[in-house]
């Protein structure tokens, strides 16, 4: 039985030094600290690049209290590079093509947002983009941002 | 054994043609490669010259077709 159990905790170690180890958490691992704003998006994504102003907008107001950033999705960097001299992005940017972010938040659309608090713990999370909804995701920013 | 066997191969073949596409991954779908239409203005002249010799169109993805009635 000592053994077994052994064996069960030698497994368990194992599994959370790969949880640890997941590329997805570790890109982000520098923002901690500060609530973060995660939004994906692509290139062929037409309601990303209608997203951009919104978040730029968002960044200029509440980037002392809240950190942006934009993670791309493209399976080629030039496409994202043509998109983002299109819809400069005022915001940090991570670059995903391999889309292991994308899998471990689990992401129903393009675009998606995520919301992290100070230790990475996720807030927050929506899929799309409506201009009529901005109210709602502004005000996921407020609460998360709220001391 | 040898239908069992065939049976089991065609399964395999069947379901590693199916590839569940992420949200994320869609664009891959968009790239003129993977269009059932590659080029719009040689389908639409095939489809009329088969209007003409058939009398029937529809069947390639618009709307409207194949009753025959237009």
């Amino acid at each position: 039985m000592s053994k077994l159990s052994t064996l069960l905790g030698g497994l368990l170690i194992g599994f959370s030094a790969v949880a640890a180890a997941n590329p997805a958490l570790e890109v982000l691992k520098p923002y901690r600290g500060k609530p973060v704003y995660v939004d994906f998006w692509a290139s062929w994504c037409v309601p990303c690049a209608q997203s951009f102003p919104w978040l730029n907008d968002m960044r200029s107001r509440y980037g002392d209290d809240i950190q942006f950033v934009g993670v791309n999705v493209d399976e080629h960097r030039r496409d994202a590079d043509r998109f983002l001299k299109r819809h400069p992005a005022q915001f940090d940017l991570l670059f995903d093509p391999a889309g292991a972010m994308a899998t471990h938040f689990a992401l129903e659309g393009m675009p998606s947002a995520v919301i992290l608090d100070a230790n990475g713990q996720v807030l927050w999370q929506h899929s799309g983009f409506r201009a009529a909804e901005t109210p709602n995701y502004e005000q996921a920013i407020q609460e998360a941002i709220r001391p | 054994m040898i239908k069992r066997l065939s049976l089991t191969l065609a399964l395999a073949l069947i379901a590693s043609a199916c590839a569940p596409v992420q949200p994320w991954q869609r664009g891959t779908l968009a790239r003129p490669d993977m269009q059932l239409v590659t080029d719009p203005a040689q389908a639409a002249f095939e489809d009329h010259t088969y209007f003409s010799k058939e009398a029937s169109s529809g069947g390639r993805g618009f709307g409207g077709g194949g009753c025959g009635c237009n």
